[in-house]
């Protein structure tokens, strides 16, 4: 893409930069667009765009009553925000734009609306906010708006004052008017209003009609500025540290009495745990994943018993340490292991582990602590721009 | 009796966000469409039981021109939680597929 763009002149953005867009993400990306150039001997201008969001930035802004929540949204207070990981704010179009207008060839953001990545060169190309969001929402996952996408591939959209058209590149591929459409479903609540930074676009009057067999031209969207900017907050807590272990279970007397063999177990397994490494039963959460029961749809899955021949098993333990999660796992499958049930006389193992030691350690667990709005007077406020002339 | 994926071309799930699940079931043809939509068998108060939401937080959107029926709801545990059961939400429309309609 980058060498692409160098000799036709046309920037590259990309974003949000390496999956999350938190500042080791931005970093870890600039290191590969740094050493490409190096390696090709490409010569250009770089910007990177920080979202990162300093803790007692965000805490300011929450006592100067800045920050709102979506729903639903995690309880975000002064305290929970110190306590928390990282933020990031998601850019719209502008800080990309205040990137182009300074001459960078290629601007790698932080964390970034899909649809911005897309949107902010055409909006300073003076072609309406309709139009490029619209197009940006369908551009976003590349051939996921084709009709029959048989591998991931790119997208094409060219953009004009009333609308798009929008046509794969590949030839393999089409698009109809029902896949564009379609798209504006994906990965979104309500498949007309599309939230962005800045406005909404509303594609309820919204046209799609073919043009050839592989073509669709698109019109009809609105775009209803908001009445106060915004910029969406992300954040990610540490929840502790995780350890597991698989195992099957085929014994078809076990099966049947699965729920209430894995209660006496647990209890068993809880009081160990308090006399040997001093926990109580809140400081840890152990969870028996049971596939074959409730593995996928946990909690709301409304055919909980075990119907199968026989269970999957993920013994999940997490706990403030990697080590005391990789203390407690020991104890819940050796236990397990042996755990008696009233039909078998002597020492039984129950648990079939595919894994020799049976057990992993899973690293760090990090929850979503934030789902809210921060108003902002200038969009490109709380980012920070760099550049390099490589 | 039949079952709803014998009317339809798609029926998935997937995160709108961390925070919220949404349904997309996209049917075959319009009569299928309408012989479901007239059946009652997809409501809010039907996803609000199998998913034990409150029905008022259920979003319900037909999309004629797209003859899909589209379902938003908050999800039951945000995604990657600790308890998460599907980080993607990839997996939740599951009790949907063999769902039983009585159309005409």
């Amino acid at each position: 893409m980058i060498r692409e763009g160098l000799k036709a002149g046309i920037p590259v953005i990309i974003g949000s930069a390496g999956h999350a867009g938190g500042r080791p993400h931005l970093n870890w990306t600039l290191e590969i667009v740094r050493e490409l150039a190096r390696e090709n001997d490409w010569h250009f201008k770089l910007a990177a765009i920080d979202s990162e969001i300093e803790k007692e930035t965000l805490v300011d802004a929450f006592i100067r009553g800045r920050i709102a929540p979506l729903y639903p949204a995690p309880d975000l207070r002064e305290a929970s925000i110190r306590q928390a990981t990282r933020f990031v704010a998601m850019m719209g179009i502008e800080p990309i734009q205040s990137a182009l207008n300074s001459g960078a060839q290629v601007v790698i953001a932080g964390r970034c609306s899909d649809v911005a990545i897309y949107a902010a060169l055409p909006v300073l190309e003076a072609i309406p906010k309709h139009v490029a969001f619209h197009a940006g929402k369908i551009l976003e996952c590349g051939s996921a708006a084709v009709a029959q996408r048989f591998y991931p591939d790119c997208m094409a959209a060219e953009l004009d004052q009333d609308g798009f058209t929008i046509e794969p590149p590949n030839p393999d591929f089409c698009c109809t008017p029902q896949s564009v459409a379609a798209h504006t479903l994906y990965e979104n609540a309500d498949p007309y209003h599309l939230v962005e930074s800045g406005g909404t676009v509303d594609t309820t009057d919204a046209r799609y009609d073919a043009i050839s067999d592989r073509a669709v031209r698109v019109s009809g969207a609105r775009f209803i500025p908001a009445e106060k900017y915004t910029v969406k907050i992300e954040g990610a807590a540490l929840a502790g540290y995780r350890s597991i272990v698989v195992a099957g279970i085929r014994d078809p007397l076990l099966l049947r009495q699965l729920d209430s063999y894995l209660a006496r177990l647990r209890a068993v397994v809880e009081r160990k745990i308090a006399d040997s490494l001093k926990l109580s039963r809140d400081a840890y959460t152990l969870q028996f994943r049971v596939y074959g029961a409730t593995g996928s749809l946990g909690s709301v899955e409304p055919c909980p018993q075990v119907e199968g021949h026989e269970v999957g098993l993920i013994i999940d333990v997490v706990a403030p340490t990697q080590s005391l999660a990789a203390d407690i796992l020991p104890i819940v499958w050796h236990t397990g292991l042996h755990h008696p049930i009233p039909e078998h006389e002597g020492l039984i193992s129950s648990l079939a582990f595919p894994f020799s030691p049976p057990g992993a350690d899973m690293g760090p667990v990090y929850r979503f602590c934030a789902n809210h709005v921060w108003h902002l007077d200038d969009p490109c406020e709380p980012f920070r721009m760099t550049f390099e002339n490589l | 009796m039949s079952e709803l994926w014998q009317y339809t071309k798609l029926i998935r799930s997937k995160n709108a966000g961390p925070f919220e699940l949404t349904f997309d079931i996209m049917f075959k043809d319009e009569d299928s469409f309408r012989r479901v939509l007239e059946s009652g068998t997809l409501s809010s108060e039907l996803i609000a039981r199998l998913y034990k939401v409150d029905s008022k937080l259920v979003r319900f959107f037909v999309i004629e021109p797209l003859l899909t029926v589209k379902i938003s709801i908050p999800r039951p545990v945000f995604s990657g939680d600790v308890n998460d059961t599907d980080v993607y939400g990839g997996q939740f429309h599951g009790p949907l597929v063999r769902l039983p309609v009585d159309a005409r």
